[in-house]
């Protein structure tokens, strides 16, 4: 609205205003939603049922007013459980929602990269293991960090000759990609129990990440901090590249119009490999950052934990990194809260989650609306 | 397509056929006969997927979830409604009405936008229900699953007959008891036979036909008239309630319904390699790859046992890693490769290669 009242007729109204901002919102909205649930489950008494309570309304105020300061450090503490564990999942779908963007590849074979990283890092970290002991926060930080560049040179290296051998071929057809995709994830598989062993391995995380900070009482692990702290680092520094370098526009150009970049002399090919080289040393790296959360690895944790990435890469909007981002942290914080509120509906939540997007935007939250569509 | 092509091909698939028919008779000890009603199961089950894959050119990674719902809609009915021919039947009926409806919105939500949510939904929604079954121990009996009594005309303990001992020349006939399990292999085969007859016409029918056109040009059919959408989700449920039945009789079969044997990840790799290294788009890969994956699975790790890795020369044995790519345990590596090059070299698989110039 004008100061002389007259409506700006380009202006958007407040619905489209509020639906274009509905993506960013509805992380704060979950985190909400997961708190509000909690409460509730901690309102009934001892020796009340809450159905009994629920038929009267006139007790909720106080009871939630007693429930709310026994369950807000537990909310803090599943908050930033839900932060990490989305940053994490951000990084293992970031390559996969850009190479799909980009090649219109979809990679059945991603987690493999997730796998290979966490293995790399685990042999790293065995070769280190003064530093890892030491209680010196810099010099677990300087183990850990070395573990992941090696763990994304690895992840890369397999991703270059992954695409190379197993995606190259394919071409266009989806239904050849998803096959040999599966394929490769097979034998990726295969391969790492043949040089690591089909056992899983425990790893201990380092001396000074294994702790927690209290805050307003309110357990808050070092180890998930750090994990938000990275998530966050690599979504600025991918969302700065991508704004800012040429190689970012030409991304972003070729996920609009491939044909249009390539017709403009820009060879799109290169581009795409070194995308899937750093989509899959983010997808090493989130492996690392996986592996030492849940200290201990298998060969199949990378193709477990795709379900969740899926789930992230179609909420977010395929193609999308910030889509990608914001849908990695949603789901993060359902599964968390979820599992504190019912641990059997964890998996089950997330993909009611995905149901309610698909409703509201049936092709994602931030997925391109033009462009290729098959 | 459904002409079975050139000899080779008709005689291995009336091999398995007879093998398959006189299965109690022609081989001994029960656990040839498991690894025949095994195989009848499985077929039907690669068959049904390839209406998906070859027929209709749809990943799905619900298959097994849809397999899981006849199972353990037989071992939930026969646990509840007690031992009797009508529990296996509401059963079977009850699995597949609830995969044909969890079917349909898959379907809905996820093929009205784009063919490859599919895949990864279907993915999403299978693990989701396999750990929710791993879970809700109370109704499924979790990890370890349920074991439940069939009807008593079904198992080892009812005789209906016997068949004597003889010999004709050099062949001679040790004699058979004809028992209630030797019943069920029938009642599993009997099935599995006509199911897979069933499909056989599906894919012949003018419905088969336009899903192929669907596959092989999806704007075009739509051009020409057809609901792609409609046929695709058709199909969808069909192949489900197949798998359904599939896994009802599976169920029957082994009094045990399970994670592991019917809704694991790894029984989906399974069916992807059978339908993929038999063949995609004819009924005839999906008996093939079942019966290579099959026999493979049961006889393959007795026949390289250790044995093979002994047989090595020393000089290789002593290498680090060519032993170990060797083993046994790592077959699924060379599945996986050989899985890839079908994809990439045999589309159609080993039945393509059979048929020769249709490959």
């Amino acid at each position: 609205m004008t100061t002389d009242g007259v409506a700006d007729p380009h202006r958007p109204g407040i619905g489209a205003r509020i639906g274009a901002a509905m993506p960013w919102l509805l992380v704060p909205l979950i985190a909400a939603l997961g708190g509000l649930a909690m409460v509730v489950q901690a309102m009934p008494g001892p020796e009340e049922t809450l159905a009994a309570l629920l038929r009267t309304p006139d007790l909720w105020a106080d009871r939630a007013a007693a429930a709310l300061p026994a369950i807000a450090p537990s909310w803090i503490t599943l908050t930033l459980a839900g932060l990490a564990m989305g940053m994490m999942i951000f990084l293992m779908a970031s390559g996969l929602t850009l190479v799909f963007g980009l090649m219109d590849v979809i990679n059945f074979g991603h987690g493999a990269f997730v796998s290979l990283g966490a293995f790399v890092a685990v042999s790293v970290l065995a070769r280190f293991g003064g530093w890892t002991a030491s209680t010196d926060l810099a010099l677990n930080l300087a183990a850990i960090g070395l573990a992941a560049l090696v763990a994304m040179a690895v992840a890369g290296t397999a991703g270059a000759l992954f695409e190379r051998v197993i995606v190259r071929p394919a071409g266009g057809s989806h239904l050849k990609q998803i096959l040999v995709t599966v394929g490769g994830l097979i034998i990726a598989e295969q391969l790492i129990h043949v040089i690591w062993g089909p056992a899983e391995i425990y790893i201990d995380r380092p001396a000074a990440l294994k702790g927690a900070i209290v805050f307003h009482g309110a357990a808050l692990e070092t180890y998930r901090l750090l994990a938000v702290a990275a998530g966050l680092t690599v979504f600025a520094l991918l969302a700065l590249v991508l704004r800012y370098t040429r190689i970012g526009l030409i991304v972003r150009a070729g996920v609009q119009d491939g044909e249009m970049v390539q017709a403009l002399g820009y060879r799109l090919r290169g581009v795409c490999v070194a995308v899937f080289i750093a989509g899959s040393a983010l997808a090493g790296l989130g492996g690392v950052l996986w592996a030492l959360y849940q200290e201990v690895v298998t060969a199949q944790m990378g193709a477990d934990l795709m379900v969740l990435v899926f789930i992230t890469v179609i909420i977010g909007g395929l193609g999308s990194v910030t889509g990608c981002f914001l849908a990695a942290l949603m789901i993060g914080l359902t599964q968390n809260y979820t599992a504190f509120v019912e641990p059997k509906l964890a998996l089950v939540s997330t993909i009611a989650v995905l149901v309610l997007v698909l409703l509201w935007r049936p092709a994602g939250m931030l997925a391109r609306q033009s462009g290729r569509m098959s | 397509m459904t002409r079975a092509g050139p000899v080779l091909l008709r005689l291995i698939l009336l091999a398995v056929l007879v093998a398959l028919a006189f299965a109690p008779v022609l081989f001994e000890g029960s656990r040839a006969l498991d690894t025949a009603a095994r195989l009848c199961v499985m077929i039907v089950l690669a068959a049904s997927f390839d209406l998906l894959l070859g027929y209709a050119g749809i990943v799905s990674f619900a298959h097994t979830m849809f397999f899981g719902m006849g199972a353990y809609g037989v071992a939930l009915a026969s646990l509840h409604m007690g031992r009797g021919p009508e529990a296996l039947l509401a059963g079977t009926a009850a699995g597949a009405a609830a995969a044909a409806v969890l079917a349909l919105v898959i379907g809905l939500f996820s093929l009205r936008v784009r063919a490859i949510f599919f895949a990864m939904i279907t993915l999403a929604v299978a693990s989701a229900v396999a750990v929710l079954v791993s879970q809700l121990s109370t109704l499924t009996g979790g990890e370890d699953g349920l074991t439940y009594r069939i009807p008593r005309a079904l198992t080892a303990a009812e005789t209906y007959g016997t068949i004597p001992a003889f010999a004709v020349g050099p062949i001679a006939f040790d004699g058979l008891r004809i028992s209630g399990k030797i019943a069920n292999y029938y009642l599993v085969f009997g099935c599995a036979l006509a199911l897979f007859l069933v499909m056989l016409r599906l894919v012949a029918s003018p419905f088969g036909r336009v899903l192929q056109a669907i596959r092989e040009n999806d704007h075009r059919a739509e051009a020409v008239g057809y609901s792609v959408l409609r046929y695709r989700i058709g199909i969808t449920v069909i192949s489900a309630v197949i798998a359904s039945f599939a896994g009802a009789l599976y169920a029957i079969w082994l009094r045990y319904v399970g994670p592991d044997v019917t809704l694991s990840f790894d029984l989906m790799i399974d069916i992807l390699l059978m339908v993929v290294i038999g063949g995609m788009g004819t009924l005839y890969g999906a008996v093939i790859g079942a019966v290579l994956l099959v026999l493979a699975q049961t006889y393959l790790r007795e026949l390289m046992g250790p044995n093979l890795l002994e047989s090595l020369p020393p000089a290789i044995a002593d290498l680090p890693v060519l032993p170990e790519l060797l083993n046994p345990d790592r077959w699924l590596l060379w599945l996986g490769v050989l899985f890839v090059l079908s994809v990439y070299f045999f589309p159609a698989g080993v039945v393509g290669r059979l048929r020769g110039r249709r490959a």
